[in-house]
């Protein structure tokens, strides 16, 4: 049912398991929908290219860069495609493993890397640390020195893989007098 | 209770890890149009006609608007730049029309309808070109400019749009003493900042005289002054407004998108417009930090005492100068590394090219600095023969000495670098360079930095508290959280003075110049110190005034009573006291009826004896305190490839106190993570007609996962500041400063040349070594 003056059509998309109406034009990317029509601003444009990966989702449990992904592809399928978005995260061990490693400082990137790491472990629990990595280098993060993301990232793996949980708070660093 | 010294996570840390921290670009209100910026092609040319015509008639398009000789010129220091190019564009990228639509890919159709006729001109495309005789002019009018924050210095007929200089001593003199003499040539291109959220502002113009703008800055009450000033409003007409900030180092401090969008929201009748850099603008469009070409020459006596410092410096400003005439002055005001040097000369010029125009880059010039004065000190002790470290040791600044401007040093102006040389040089002990594989060799590098404020004089930071009934308290103050986690720092003073638990503090993140306290800029890692001081005022303003009512409720004086613990309480006798929720909104007798009123704390604080510097001579007090360090990394690098890779990274940095040593710390790992991408990568890069060539982040790389050293090693030293909360120095912007040199020292070492050309990559090193075995 397009609007043959703005080229726009209704369409139903299901995000973190709610159903919804959007209504689209056939460009319109998965990103610009999630932000703009369904008002779940977790992900950000960043480049809006496939460099910087702040947009990142996960489809099927795969992490995915949105600004790159037709909104259409989405749409009345059946089954429905799964989009998650970070709003959909609910108490999830990687973000408190982000909070407990200080693995962001302005937070702009933070979205895309909780998604990028959820869909590591849901895709390779098993991953070794050159495998994370790898898995890493898709997003940047130009506050934080890397190092913190990937401990955070090794507990995340660590849980899934049913280690012992790493301590809650931080250790301060002893200063020299 | 102590909150101070304490690693407390972020205040707005749950929200980022949830996607419910908002920022500029997650809130657009309905009915909000779009302006996009039509971009210069070229990078030097004379305007003959911009064709707005075929884009005003594309559908969903408002109005289409380019520069008018009404529009107010810009400009933080020298006002030579119109929002929009008048006559002539200066560089590629530069904004030429705006168009305002009501979608923004509407906007984006309409703006590649809009046709540019211009007439190039000859193209200065190096600052080496731009001071050689019969130069082309970027700015032929540069005399006639208004100099909007002195001191500035234009040098008229010229591409010099500032000279700041350091006259200390006789240099003839430090010669004549010198036995040894060393000079080395450097170069550091200009680098983006690449936050990872792009700049954007939006702009209402409401009929009741207010605007409203909604803005990514760093300096909201520069914006709301820049913007009264050049539309003739009063201030408090101008609201800004910042939610959190994805990220900033200096790029977002400049003014620029948001007098695009108050221009844009002047033609369309004041109706909200909203103006979003793409990457490509925000790195083309938008301002980069400066480069710079340094010439240094260092005398000293056979022993390695530094006699003599003779220095030039070429700053790469691009286009316009923005505030490059402040980085100049803050150059001078460090020049010599933190040495002890009797007798300087330095000359610092602001020199227009036909590049992006440049502003603050994290460190306020101080990493290209370091990079010249640092390489230097690594060739005189080659040349004396002396451990790097020792030379360094040898002519370390210690209390008594003054700087190049000199301010008289004290121990808590200026920390101790000693101990910052001794334990970094102790964790990187070992060979200056050593084989450790058959075509691997592990070299190590070291480098000093230190730097101030370089803050205007009058400087400004206030607090405000107020107190809940139930004793919990709220906190302003008008610093930006640009993910640096002032907001939490405050916060934690505040709440060790009040002695409370730091959950009992409420700070917002969102910063409202309408009823926030000025906060002069969040810039030159100042926010700790001045916001800091504002808040232990407000601090002691809210405790006397609980102590005037609480001596009612107690039946005492005032001075009987302490604070502390949530409580009021009589000094002698602990026992007997009342809560902060007793008399935090006034105290009721058993009868009902009350006395005193809601506790409401203030404090305010301006910089103390600093002063301009003095244009002939420098001589001035640049800021309140000094944070000096020592950086080095160990380097493997491939000697059939040139590849290298930094795998391990050590800072010893005299924080004075860590009031969040955590945060500090991630502060400072990610300044080395950023200074490595500097050393290794990073370089704003243009085609010979002055094209830009990198305005993505494809193109233009930073430090990805895996590229991080295996190790980074942080310590910290503590001599307190004894003017500062808690004795804390400043330290947000420290980790990158001196990392670039320490690692082109390493590759120096590895190499068995030296390497003075940032940034230090395969390529550059294969032709460096070519180029000298050619000569052999």
């Amino acid at each position: 049912m397009q609007n043959a003056n703005t080229g726009r059509a209704e369409h139903l998309i299901t995000v973190n398991g709610e159903q919804r109406r959007v209504s689209l034009r056939p460009a319109d990317t998965l990103l610009y929908t999630l932000r703009d029509e369904l008002g779940l601003t977790g992900a950000k444009p960043g480049c809006e290219n496939g460099d910087c990966g702040a947009c990142t989702v996960l489809v099927n449990d795969v992490p995915m860069k949105s600004c790159l992904l037709l909104t259409m592809e989405f749409v009345d399928q059946d089954p429905p495609r799964s989009v998650e978005t970070v709003e959909g995260l609910d108490g999830a061990e990687v973000q408190r493993q982000f909070l407990q490693h200080w693995a962001f400082q302005c937070g702009y990137c933070t979205s895309g890397f909780l998604m990028l790491v959820e869909g590591l472990r849901r895709q390779r629990p098993e991953a070794n640390r050159d495998e994370l990595v790898d898995w890493l280098r898709s997003n940047i993060c130009r506050c934080t020195s890397y190092a913190e993301l990937i401990h955070a990232v090794e507990g995340v793996l660590e849980r899934e893989r049913g280690a012992a949980p790493a301590s809650d708070h931080p250790t301060p660093v002893p200063p020299t007098r | 209770m102590h909150a101070v010294g304490q690693s407390v996570a972020r205040k707005e840390a749950p929200n980022k890890v949830t996607g419910r921290a908002r920022y500029n670009g997650d809130v657009t209100p309905v009915g909000t149009l779009t302006a996009v910026i039509v971009p210069s092609p070229h990078a030097h040319a004379k305007l003959r006609q911009v064709d707005v015509e075929p884009a005003r008639r594309m559908p969903g398009v408002v109005a289409v608007i380019t520069g008018q000789d009404t529009d107010p010129m810009c400009g933080e220091v020298l006002e030579d730049r119109p929002p929009l190019a008048r006559g002539t564009v200066r560089y590629h990228g530069e904004p030429v029309a705006l168009v305002i639509a009501h979608g923004e890919a509407e906007a984006r159709a309409a703006a590649r309808r809009v046709t540019i006729d211009c007439v190039p001109l000859p193209l200065v495309a190096t600052v080496e070109e731009a001071v050689a005789p019969g130069a082309p002019l970027v700015h032929p009018e540069l005399g006639a400019y208004r100099r909007a924050q002195p001191p500035v210095v234009p040098k008229p007929r010229t591409n010099i749009a500032d000279h700041a200089k350091i006259r200390r001593g006789d240099p003839t003199k430090g010669w004549a003493a010198s036995a040894v003499a060393v000079s080395g040539h450097y170069t550091v291109p200009q680098v983006d900042h690449a936050a990872m959220e792009t700049r954007s502002a939006r702009v209402e113009i409401l009929h009741d005289g207010r605007v409203i703008v909604q803005s990514t800055t760093q300096a909201p009450f520069e914006v709301q002054k820049l913007l009264a000033q050049s539309f003739h409003l009063q201030q408090g007409q101008v609201i800004v407004d910042v939610p959190l900030v994805g990220g900033a180092f200096g790029g977002k401090a400049a003014v620029q998108l948001e007098v695009l969008a108050y221009l844009a929201s002047r033609a369309v009748n004041g109706r909200p417009v909203q103006l979003v850099n793409s990457r490509e603008d925000d790195m083309a469009t938008s301002p980069v930090g400066i480069g710079l070409v340094a010439d240094v020459k260092l005398g000293a006596t056979r022993d390695g005492l530094l006699q003599v410092a003779e220095l030039s410096f070429l700053l790469d400003t691009g286009a316009y100068a923005d505030s490059t005439p402040r980085v100049a002055r803050a150059i001078c005001s460090e020049c010599t590394g933190p040495y002890r040097v009797e007798h300087v000369r330095c000359d610092v010029y602001t020199v227009y090219t036909n590049h992006t125009y440049a502003t603050a880059f994290r460190g306020f010039g101080h990493f290209p600095l370091t990079f010249a004065i640092e390489r230097t000190m690594d060739r005189l002790a080659a040349t004396l023969d002396m451990d790097p470290a020792e030379l360094r040791r040898k002519n370390l600044l210690g209390p008594g000495d003054r700087t190049p401007t000199r301010m008289m040093l004290t121990r808590s102006t200026l920390g101790n670098p000693q101990t910052c040389l001794d334990r970094a040089a102790a964790l990187l002990a070992g060979p200056a360079a050593q084989p450790i594989g058959p075509h691997t060799v592990r070299a190590r590098g070291l480098a000093l930095f230190w730097k101030t404020s370089s803050s205007p004089p009058n400087a400004i930071s206030g607090a405000l508290v107020s107190f809940n009934q139930d004793g919990s308290v709220n906190l302003s103050t008008g610093t930006i959280e640009v993910g640096a986690g002032t907001k939490t720092t405050s916060a934690q003073i505040l709440a060790e003075q009040l002695g409370i638990d730091v959950n009992q503090v409420h700070i917002h993140t969102h910063i409202n110049t309408k009823v926030d306290p000025e906060h002069w800029k969040t810039v030159a890692s100042m926010s700790t110190f001045m916001a800091g001081r504002a808040v232990m005022e407000a601090a002691e303003d809210a405790k006397a005034q609980l102590k005037s009512v609480a001596a009612i409720a107690l039946k005492c004086a005032p001075g009987d009573l302490s604070v502390g613990q949530g409580r009021v309480f009589l000094t002698a006798d602990p026992r007997i006291y009342v809560t902060f929720s007793d008399v935090a909104h006034g105290y009721s007798y058993p009868g009902g009826d009350a006395v005193g009123g809601q506790i409401m704390g203030r404090g305010s604080y301006i910089m103390r004896h600093l002063t301009l510097l003095d244009e002939d001579t420098g001589e001035g007090h640049p800021g309140p305190s000094f944070t000096v360090g020592a950086q080095g990394v160990e380097i493997d690098l491939d000697t059939r490839t040139w590849q290298y890779r930094v795998v391990r990274a050590v800072t010893v940095v005299d924080a004075g106190r860590a009031i969040n040593p955590a945060g500090a710390r991630a502060m400072l790992q990610g300044g080395m993570c950023m200074g490595i991408g500097l050393a290794t990568r990073e370089g704003v890069l243009y085609d010979r007609d002055g094209q830009r060539l990198n305005d993505q982040l494809r193109t233009y790389k930073v430090m990805r996962a895996g590229e991080q050293p295996d190790a980074y090693v942080v310590e910290l030293v503590e001599t307190p500041q004894i003017d500062a909360p808690f004795g804390a120095r400043a330290l947000g912007e420290h980790g990158l400063l001196a990392i670039p040199a320490a690692v082109a020292a390493a590759v120096s070492h590895a190499i068995g040349r030296p390497v003075d050309h940032l940034p230090i990559t395969p390529e550059s090193l294969w032709k460096l070594v070519r180029s000298a075995e050619a000569v052999q």
